[in-house]
């Protein structure tokens, strides 16, 4: 089966023509560079995202702090993890990178900032 | 009045860049002031990832973007920095106004770097009819709402335009439990890049309506409904097109324009069509030693463009004041 999709890992956005047999990935054209390859695979087997929100404060010098996934997680889970993030309140400085929920939902994925909050 | 070698005004990425790049130049009092309570200027609110591939190879929120050069500049000690320092005046003897809580300054500098950003167009520039309800937003400052001060804004989001900002903005409603019911774009093609178009519309299958335009808003106290009409080629209404979309929010998202009231202000020769200094070269303006850099100077895609350019602002300002290359 041939599909087209477009890479979204740069602003380039190249369109990748794919020849997919049996779920599986047997060719990639149209990509500038390794990234399209890793990024069409991953497309149709297992479509991931990194999710970006921002998560309440309390006590700190701005109202709300900006975390993300360290690891994109799957696509289909993003809503889902979006309940769970919604409940968190951070309540400690925190700098970029220190993790917010360890093992989000056990996806083996934490949650860090990504703001250095006094 | 005070003298200072080199003001920059602007906290944002583009004031850090050339900041920092004048320092390694060899300038060695700078000023940089800003209004906000934090440097990063628009960079705090995009807490998207899409930053820094080009400058730190990197894929990287706004904030994340923001915080390298804040570490840097910060541990600068020939660069001060004020913050909550709004800049009101400016002429063009180089000499600045600007109001800090409780206090007025004045300061004349041998040379100025003007790294203010830009504003958003809002609807009254875009002409939609109908009544004036609550509930319509520039998308930039639902941005800020949303990301910064934890406000969910509305239910049911139509969004007027699709750059890159009304696109992050559709994704962003969605992932709080808003329902996005269309993109409207009056041109044929999405203004943004293909990959917001992917992952922020067709991830959460969102409509984008191309060649559409919003042609009425309804309400009384708060939006009720938008009138949608196709546009031909020459953006003339299609006949028997019109369909409507109950909605509670609408965001504008039609662009953004630089803001340069304060160069205009020192006698700057401007465009008047685009809000920018007309110039030659990058980074510069019809005045001797005041430059331009950033949003301000032109309307950016990329933050790492933004770098960029404004590396070679700070370069330029060393020149002038005479430190050799
Ligand atoms: C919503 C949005 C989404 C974006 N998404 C992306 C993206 O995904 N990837 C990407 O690479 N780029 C993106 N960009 C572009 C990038 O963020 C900008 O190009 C960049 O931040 C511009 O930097 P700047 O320093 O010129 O302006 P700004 O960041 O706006 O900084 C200007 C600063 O000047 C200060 N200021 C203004 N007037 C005065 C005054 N009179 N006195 C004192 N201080 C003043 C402001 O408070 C502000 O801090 C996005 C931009 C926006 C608006």
């Amino acid at each position: 089966m041939k599909k087209e999709i477009i890479c979204i890992e740069c602003p380039n956005g190249c369109v990748l023509a794919l020849e997919i047999k049996d779920g599986k990935i047997v060719q990639v054209e149209g990509n500038k560079c390794d990234k399209g390859v890793v990024y069409a695979e991953s497309e149709i087997e297992n479509p991931l995202r990194v999710l970006t929100t921002s998560v309440m404060s309390e006590g700190l010098s701005v109202l709300m702090v900006p975390v993300k996934t360290r690891e994109p997680i799957p696509k289909d889970l993003m809503l889902k993890a979006m309940e769970n993030i919604k409940k968190i309140k951070v309540k400690k400085s925190v700098e970029v990178g220190d993790v917010i929920v360890k093992d989000l939902m056990g996806l083996g994925v934490d949650l860090v900032a990504t703001r250095s909050v006094r | 009045m005070k003298e200072r070698e080199l003001v920059i005004v602007g906290g944002g990425p583009a004031a850090m860049a050339a900041a920092i790049s004048a320092h390694e130049s060899g300038v060695k009092d700078i000023l940089v002031l800003e209004r906000d309570q934090f440097l990063g200027g628009i960079l705090n609110q995009c807490i998207h990832t899409g930053f820094g591939l080009n400058h730190f190879k990197e894929l990287l929120s706004g904030p994340e973007y923001a915080q390298r050069f804040i570490e840097k500049i910060t541990g600068i000690k020939d660069i001060e920095i004020s913050l909550q320092s709004f800049v009101t005046n400016l002429n063009s003897d180089k000499e600045l106004t600007y109001l800090r809580p409780g206090e007025m300054e004045e300061v004349r500098a041998r040379a100025i770097i003007m790294a203010t950003g830009c504003r958003e167009r809002t609807r009254e520039m875009i002409h939609v009819a109908g009544t004036r309800p609550a509930g319509i937003f520039s998308a930039g400052l639902a941005q800020k709402l949303i990301n910064s001060e934890g406000l969910l804004l509305g239910q049911e989001i139509v969004v007027v335009g699709s750059g890159d900002i009304g696109l992050i903005m559709a994704r962003r409603f969605t992932l709080e439990g808003a329902k996005v019911k269309a993109v409207v774009e009056i041109q044929k093609e999405s203004k943004g890049l293909i990959r917001n178009v992917v992952q922020c519309l067709d991830d959460f299958n969102i409509p984008l309506y191309l060649s559409h335009k919003i042609s009425k808003i309804y309400g009384k106290h708060r939006v009720e409904k938008v009138d949608v009409i196709a546009v031909d080629d020459n953006f003339n209404e299609v006949q028997n097109s019109r369909f409507e979309i109950e909605c509670d929010t609408v965001l504008i998202s039609a662009g953004l324009i630089p803001e340069n009231e304060l160069i205009e202000m020192a006698q700057v020769e401007m465009d008047k069509k685009t809000n920018t200094p007309v110039s030659d070269e990058i980074n510069k303006t019809s005045v001797e030693g005041l430059f331009v850099c950033g949003n301000a100077f032109k309307i950016y895609d990329l933050v790492d463009s933004v770098t960029k350019d404004s590396i070679i602002a700070g370069e330029m300002a060393a020149e002038y004041l005479g430190y050799k290359k």
